[in-house]
């Protein structure tokens, strides 16, 4: 293939749409400034959009040696981008807001319920154990309970 | 988990014990510990018995159709009462350490 007819708008939007992609999961989902609102990903779609755009004009002009192939890839390349940002925006905006409503979950001003759970080396640990072990020689202030959906 | 992990020092200023619970085994727990370098307690509900009594079970949402948590955060003073609670929407967004920080100058 001659380097020069290469499309390469097309190709670098196909990677840099692969990069908006798996760079939140990867990257941008370790810190809250870029989790929270996914804005770093989003404008990196933007950017891949206008590298696509440029390839598919590219795609579809008539001085390409191979018009059809030309037209054939650019279109599946374009189908494809496309494919991914909509996977990104269910994702992140639809699929992270499947979660129950937990209406019978402790309030403000309520009590929470006892527990005793084991830690990471088998050991009982209770509610009144994490508020009564002191913190650095001081009895603590409080707990943080962070349940959270698991490794796997 | 990571942001919390990297305020510590300033949850234990503030008398904060921060303290994860899961649905994973004491040895998953342990793992994701060491990998990730949580020195945090991280506890095992495994049959989600109290995950269920702070209603915060998804039915069905583990990798195997079994009941996990939902991502929640209950700030607990002294006397087990809930000063502040966060049952976020949507699970990319979670609580950050400053907020619970700043809710903390609260508890005497």
């Amino acid at each position: 293939m001659n380097i020069k007819r290469l499309n390469w708008p097309l190709w670098l939007g196909l990677v840099v749409t692969l990069a908006a992609f798996l760079s939140y999961f990867f990257v941008f989902v370790l810190f809250p400034f870029t989790r929270d609102f996914p804005w770093a990903n989003l404008v990196l779609f933007v950017i891949a959009g206008v590298l696509l755009f440029m390839g598919l004009r590219h795609g579809f002009a008539s001085d390409r040696p191979h018009p059809t192939r030309s037209k054939i890839v650019s279109s599946i390349v374009g189908v494809f981008s496309l494919f991914v940002f909509a996977m990104f925006v269910f994702v992140i905006f639809v699929g992270g807001r499947s979660l129950p409503a937990s209406k019978g979950a402790p309030q403000v001003g309520q009590r929470v319920p006892d527990f005793s759970l084991p830690d990471t080396s088998g050991r009982q640990v209770s509610l009144d154990e994490l508020l009564t072990t002191p913190i650095n020689g001081n009895r603590p202030k409080g707990v943080l309970l962070i349940f959270y959906r698991g490794y796997w | 988990m990571r942001s919390i992990e990297r305020s510590l020092n300033k949850f234990s200023e503030a008398g904060i014990r921060p303290v994860a619970i899961s649905v994973d085994t004491s040895e998953d727990s342990r793992n994701l510990a060491q990998s990730q370098g949580y020195t945090f307690p991280i506890l095992s509900d495994r049959n989600a018995e109290v995950i269920q009594r702070y209603d915060l079970a998804h039915k069905g949402a583990g990798i195997h159709g079994e009941d996990i948590a939902r991502p929640a955060e209950f700030l607990i003073d002294s006397t087990k009462t809930a000063v502040w609670i966060n049952l976020t929407e949507n699970y990319w967004i979670r609580a950050r350490p400053e907020q619970v920080l700043e809710v903390s100058k609260l508890l005497k």
